[in-house]
């Protein structure tokens, strides 16, 4: 094992899925000789020749809608939408066509596609270089959706989603692509879907984070330790199907939550966790569950260090929550 | 008459790789039995006992001539127009009226509205409402049909309003740029909803869209059963050939309304229709065939017959057929349900039960 990035983790599973599976395709836009903009298809081209690795014209719902052609063919294609921003012209395709694919056709089509995208805030990539828009897909029936926050989760997410039977949106945090580094192992490497890691166990609150937000959680529970408080942060790594249980047992024990995400706060996942801990947890809370996230304004360019959550909006909303009770 | 702006195609009416007579008959009886399923259906709508309906009379020349050039291995993308299309490659017109009842036997499982089919194994891939997006996937399966090596096309079925959309842009685009083994058959029926042709798009044709990918365009009479045959079979020869993908404007006229839910008559005049059906394309051909002495007044008149005995025997097997399971409602959203929808499919049990439902 060696140390890489999250970026190069993702190539590594990349690689490593186009080598074990034929029906591995990639595509998307830049991805082959430039290997994508971000690195992330670097050398595939070169190992796997242009009839699994294509460069596409520049258009999303031609990425999307020829990728689930290849699926309901029988390929397995992982489809790159280089920034999360430029989702949106493919968005008939995902939630109308391939989230429904199976269900409409009574389970004579399933649809394995997965989408691989960017996401998120904090390169100074402006309005539509930032978003974090997870929330629509995990609204739409029919979608998996992940995210991870570590290069060993982001190869193993990224297999597990490659081997899996239904449609994955997979959501890559790129500003930490090349900070967030670790060991990862070698090989058909996986971590599950539908199952959260407890990264730091703690006492007096819980802290659910995901992606690009984890490392802040981290930093925000180190320092409130120094204060005497013991936070416990737990990576939820697949917002659909969501862990509950582990979400359920972690607030049990610390009776206090602060969901962190970088999304906007009005209908973002914090508040489906809210209204979870509200209907199964409710008896177990000691104080209102708290929401740190973006806020509910568009993405901004010259303010995004006061848009995005940092350690320290984090560890005041923990403050609060264990001051509550 | 097949009129081409790019390419001639291979084989044209009457030419070598003609209909063989015989299929002509049998796409005959195919149109008849279509026609008559139309008829009955806008019926079944009106009587409230299925839900809704998208009626094609008018283009069942294309339906059946472009069916009948393909091969059982390609695959079909469709809009939610071409249920005849279905019934040429082999699904039994249970299966299709089945489907419109949305009842236990439902190959959809009462997913989805009446006309929005899929029939797995006659490689006819889910329709679904909105516009063009079956355009796109037509052009990934012909992707992956070209990377595994195997020799077939795959066929997408559209309107004249579709070529508006994103879908048919991106779709046609990515097929120049592949080279992919595709047929893009658009259906100008002339109307969608109630916008007419003209307002779609100042083109001079639809099918001269295709210069502008790089491809052939071909506009062939959509009332005429052998021309749209020989348009299609010449674009699938040529795609099977890694000659690349042709677009198709099969030209027509949508006689009944949109679907059962809107009066063509707020938008067009009856004049105008009157005249489209000088050009039925069931009486065009009927009157070709009894010129030939392939058919005379007697037969034509039974497999009028027939197909309205068929229709009639299906629709009654598929009210005497149960509805679909209520709990089923959860499945297929996934391979297997996840836990939140076990959960929710407890949740309704129970309710249901409560109900004494």
């Amino acid at each position: 094992m060696t140390e890489i990035t999250l970026v190069q983790a993702v190539n590594r599973g990349l690689a490593e899925a186009m080598r074990t599976d034929p029906d591995v395709i990639v595509l998307g836009e830049d991805v082959g000789v430039n290997g994508g903009v971000f690195r992330a298809t670097e050398g595939l081209l070169k190992e796997f020749g242009a009839e699994r690795v294509l460069d596409t014209p520049l258009s999303e719902t031609g990425i999307v809608g020829s990728a689930i052609g290849m699926a309901l063919y029988g390929l397995k294609p992982v489809a790159e939408i280089q920034f999360l921003d430029f989702i949106y012209p493919a968005f008939d395709q995902i939630v109308s066509e391939l989230a429904k694919m199976r269900y409409r056709s009574g389970g004579q089509y399933p649809c394995h596609v997965v989408v691989r995208s960017p996401y998120g805030g904090g390169i100074k990539g402006g309005l539509y270089h930032s978003q974090s828009t997870e929330a629509y897909f995990c609204h739409t029936a029919g979608l998996k959706v992940v995210v991870p926050s570590t290069p060993a989760d982001a190869k193993g997410l990224l297999l597990s989603a490659i081997a899996d039977e239904d449609p994955v949106i997979f959501l890559e945090p790129k500003r930490i692509y090349r900070s967030a580094t670790g060991e990862v192992p070698d090989g058909d490497h996986r971590v599950p879907l539908g199952s959260a890691r407890t990264v730091r166990e703690g006492r007096d609150a819980s802290v659910f984070a995901y992606g690009a937000m984890v490392p802040p959680s981290l930093e925000a529970a180190a320092a409130l330790e120094g204060e005497g408080i013991s936070a416990e942060v737990v990576d939820l790594r697949t917002l659909v199907p969501l862990d509950e249980a582990a979400v359920l047992a972690s607030v049990q024990r610390t009776g206090r939550a602060v969901m962190v995400h970088e999304a906007a706060r009005f209908c973002g996942f914090g508040a489906e966790l809210a209204a979870l801990l509200a209907e199964k947890a409710f008896y177990s809370l000691k104080a209102p569950v708290a929401r740190v996230t973006g806020y509910d304004t568009p993405f901004p360019y010259a303010l995004e260090h006061v848009y995005l959550p940092g350690p320290e909006r984090i560890a005041q909303a923990v403050r609060e929550t264990v001051r509550a009770s | 008459m097949v009129v081409s702006t790019t390419v001639r195609p291979g084989t044209d009416s009457g030419g070598a790789g003609a209909l063989e007579d015989d299929r002509v008959l049998a796409g005959y009886r195919t149109m008849v039995l279509a026609r008559a399923l139309d008829e009955r259906c806008l019926s079944l709508q009106r009587q409230g006992r299925i839900g809704f309906y998208a009626p094609h009379a008018g283009q069942e020349a294309t339906l059946v001539g472009s069916a009948l050039a393909m091969e059982p291995e390609d695959w079909v993308f469709p809009a939610y127009r071409e249920l005849t299309v279905a019934l040429v490659r082999g699904v039994p017109l249970q299966a299709v009226v089945d489907q419109l009842f949305g009842n236990a036997s439902d190959l959809c499982r009462g997913r989805q509205m009446p006309n929005h089919f899929a029939f797995r194994d006659q490689n006819f891939v889910s329709a679904s409402s909105p516009i063009g997006t079956q355009i796109t996937q037509a052009v990934g399966a012909a992707m992956a049909a070209r990377y595994r090596h195997a020799p077939i096309a795959t066929i997408t079925y559209f309107g004249d309003g579709a070529t508006s959309s994103n879908d048919f842009h991106a779709g046609l685009n990515f097929a120049g740029v592949f080279r992919v083994p595709t047929v893009f058959l658009c259906q100008n029926n002339e109307w969608a909803i109630s916008l007419p042709r003209e307002r779609q798009t100042r083109s001079s044709t639809l099918a001269v869209k295709a210069e502008a990918y790089g491809i052939p365009g071909v506009v062939v009479d959509g009332t005429d059963l052998r021309a749209v045959h020989a348009a299609v079979r010449s674009a699938r020869s040529r795609a099977v050939a890694g000659e690349g993908p042709t677009l198709i404007e099969a030209q027509m006229y949508r006689f009944g309304p949109h679907s059962t839910s809107d009066d063509p008559r707020r938008y067009r005049s009856d004049a105008q229709l009157e005249e489209a059906r000088q050009r039925d394309p069931i009486a065009k051909l009927k009157a070709q065939l009894l010129a030939a002495g392939a058919l005379d007044e007697a037969t034509d008149q039974r497999l009028w017959e027939e197909a309205r005995a068929a229709i009639a025997a299906a629709v009654r097997q598929a009210e005497a057929t149960p509805p679909v399971e209520p709990l089923s409602l959860f499945e297929d959203v996934f391979a297997r349900p996840t836990p939140r929808l076990e959960e929710e499919r407890g949740e309704a049990g129970a309710q249901l039960r409560a109900e004494g439902r």
